[in-house]
């Protein structure tokens, strides 16, 4: 299923040149701001399961994994390059597969460390929230990868929905709309988080546990065949 | 113009080739001239913004994220004609501010289209060769942009105030605010379509670009947002330094502006209001934000090849 060459063309694709430092942007913002709350307020677990929760899981990760998840094929379908990757005896599904390994492995390296890394620096990892959040940061992408790279494979304007996701369907109607919280991925990672902190840290999940696993299960397998089955059928759009 | 046949007949007798002179006509109608083309770029880079003139398909998502900001006005105007009550439920400047997501997404589908295209396709050199200057194409696009975004903005806060008149609430009251609002619009249109203008013209990739502008406008509001919230042990002094945080983000910036300027309420988290000095300083860095992200764009088509 696995296969190196793709994941190597797939991996300079989303990291050659100078596009790891602008990745690098984000998760380094996060620790500088960590560094300094740390300094200015002293260790507190309640600062940092906000900043944790508010800024990292809920901007930085879905944001790492649109960026990740949709640069892994959006681009070669776009400008056409994908047809000389197509053209090759490779089955399709893996080349969605291997490519699904890449995002995802780019995206917790720059969301699930970083925000290890802050959290230590927070708060050093009392009740085990620095734990808890980096489990949710891995968790939440592998399933943002799955669901933006289907995306990828879908739609042209596959940036624009990811982001229309990520920063309006689960932080905007999230934080208004009850319901849109069960559709969240942000949420069910945040399940996980509540199972691995402590009982004394504020880490809430609208979700229950089996429900979320369920749910971060479907998405991501079956992202990934849609996927798979998209590409199989893929008729390549001229520019607009 | 047909031959002459006295000049053709004894060429054709000789037997050889003949060349005619079909003339050449010189274009002598009106030349519209420098302020025309800009014109033109103007109204065309804005009815791009909205789809107009391009595909069904790219009316699409423009059209949709117009809807998704303009419908909850209409519903917080119903709201507050089946309540009866004496005031809107959401100040005019505040609802621009909630929906800041959608205006993100917004500018960050349309900046590319209407700036990193013409580098993309290397069309900008042919816009050069007509009689328009850098000048003129920077002002034209930048225009456009902040026109499209306070139109975008605008609108909805037009449904909100005719909405108030129609339940009848106090006209002083509603027009003073609307506007408050419109100034606002304005002055939000104009520093968000400069940012967004600026970084759309620094990759000629749209997948990027659309990346870009929205981690540039999102990710430093949600950060200043979540900061802010953070309690500190002192209540005094965290009040105004909730204050110097809300310098950090575009979103947070118009937030005070308007809760100290504009007679709006206050979006930070613990409702705190700017120190005269936190004012001005709102103020500088605002009119530094928009005058440099215009120069910036200015500096970045200096270059010919680009």
């Amino acid at each position: 299923m696995f296969n190196p060459t793709v994941a190597r063309l797939t991996y300079r694709a989303l990291l050659g040149r100078r596009r790891a430092l602008i990745l690098c942007a984000l998760p380094l913002l996060l620790i500088v701001v960590a560094c300094a709350v740390r300094a200015m307020n002293g260790a507190d677990d309640q600062v940092a399961t906000q900043l944790l929760g508010g800024f990292a899981l809920a901007t930085m990760v879905p944001l790492i994994g649109v960026i990740a998840g949709t640069g892994a094929i959006g681009p070669e379908i776009d400008d056409g390059s994908v047809v000389y990757l197509l053209a090759k005896p490779i089955k399709r599904p893996s080349i969605i597969f291997t490519k699904l390994v890449v995002a995802t492995g780019v995206t917790a390296v720059f969301s699930a460390v970083p925000v290890f890394v802050a959290g230590y620096v927070l708060n050093g990892n009392s009740q085990q929230i620095a734990v808890a959040y980096t489990v949710a940061a891995l968790v939440a992408s592998v399933a943002y990868s799955a669901l933006f790279l289907m995306l990828g494979t879908l739609t042209r304007h596959a940036v624009v929905i990811g982001l229309v996701y990520a920063l309006i369907w689960e932080a905007l109607f999230g934080s208004l709309v009850e319901g849109a919280k069960m559709l969240s991925i942000q949420q069910w990672s945040l399940a996980l988080a509540e199972k691995v902190a402590g009982t004394g840290a504020d880490v809430t999940s609208d979700v229950a546990l089996p429900a979320a696993l369920v749910l971060l299960v479907v998405i991501t397998v079956g992202g990934t065949i849609l996927a798979g089955q998209k590409l199989r059928t893929l008729t390549l759009a001229g520019e607009e | 113009m047909s031959p002459d046949p006295a000049a053709t007949a004894p060429a054709a007798q000789r037997g050889q080739g003949v060349i005619h002179n079909i003339g050449y006509r010189g274009y002598e109608g009106p030349r519209l001239g420098r302020s025309y083309a800009r014109r033109a770029l103007f109204t065309q880079s804005l009815r791009g913004a909205y789809g107009l003139g391009r595909s069904a398909k790219s009316k699409v998502l423009p059209m949709l994220l117009f809807a998704v900001v303009a419908l909850p006005a209409a519903i917080v105007v119903a709201v507050a004609v089946a309540t009866k009550a004496d005031d809107l439920p959401v100040g005019y400047a505040e609802y621009v501010l909630m929906l800041q997501p959608v205006i993100g997404i917004y500018l960050a589908a349309v900046a590319p289209q209407a700036i990193s295209l013409d580098l993309r396709f290397k069309t900008t050199p042919l816009y050069f060769s007509r009689p328009i200057e850098r000048s003129d194409y920077v002002a034209a696009k930048h225009a456009a942009l902040s026109a499209a975004v306070f139109l975008f903005t605008a609108v909805p806060v037009l449904i909100l105030y005719v909405g108030s008149l129609l339940a009848k609430l106090d006209f002083g009251d509603q027009t003073t605010g609307f506007l408050q609002g419109l100034v606002f619009c304005a002055l939000f249109a104009l520093l968000h379509a400069g940012i967004a203008g600026y970084i759309a013209a620094l990759t000629p990739r749209r997948g990027f670009g659309i990346a870009a502008v929205i981690v540039v406008l999102t990710v430093p509001f949600f950060l200043i947002s979540a900061l802010q919230g953070i309690p500190l042990s002192d209540g005094d002094s965290s009040s105004t330094l909730v204050g110097w945080l809300g310098l950090g983000s575009p979103g947070t910036l118009m937030d005070g502006i308007q809760s100290k300027f504009l007679g709006g309420t206050s979006g930070f988290p613990t409702g705190a209001t700017l120190t005269n000095a936190q004012g001005i300083s709102y103020l500088v860095v605002f009119v530094l934000l928009a005058a440099g992200a215009y120069a910036l764009l200015l500096r970045r088509y200096r270059k010919a090849g680009l």
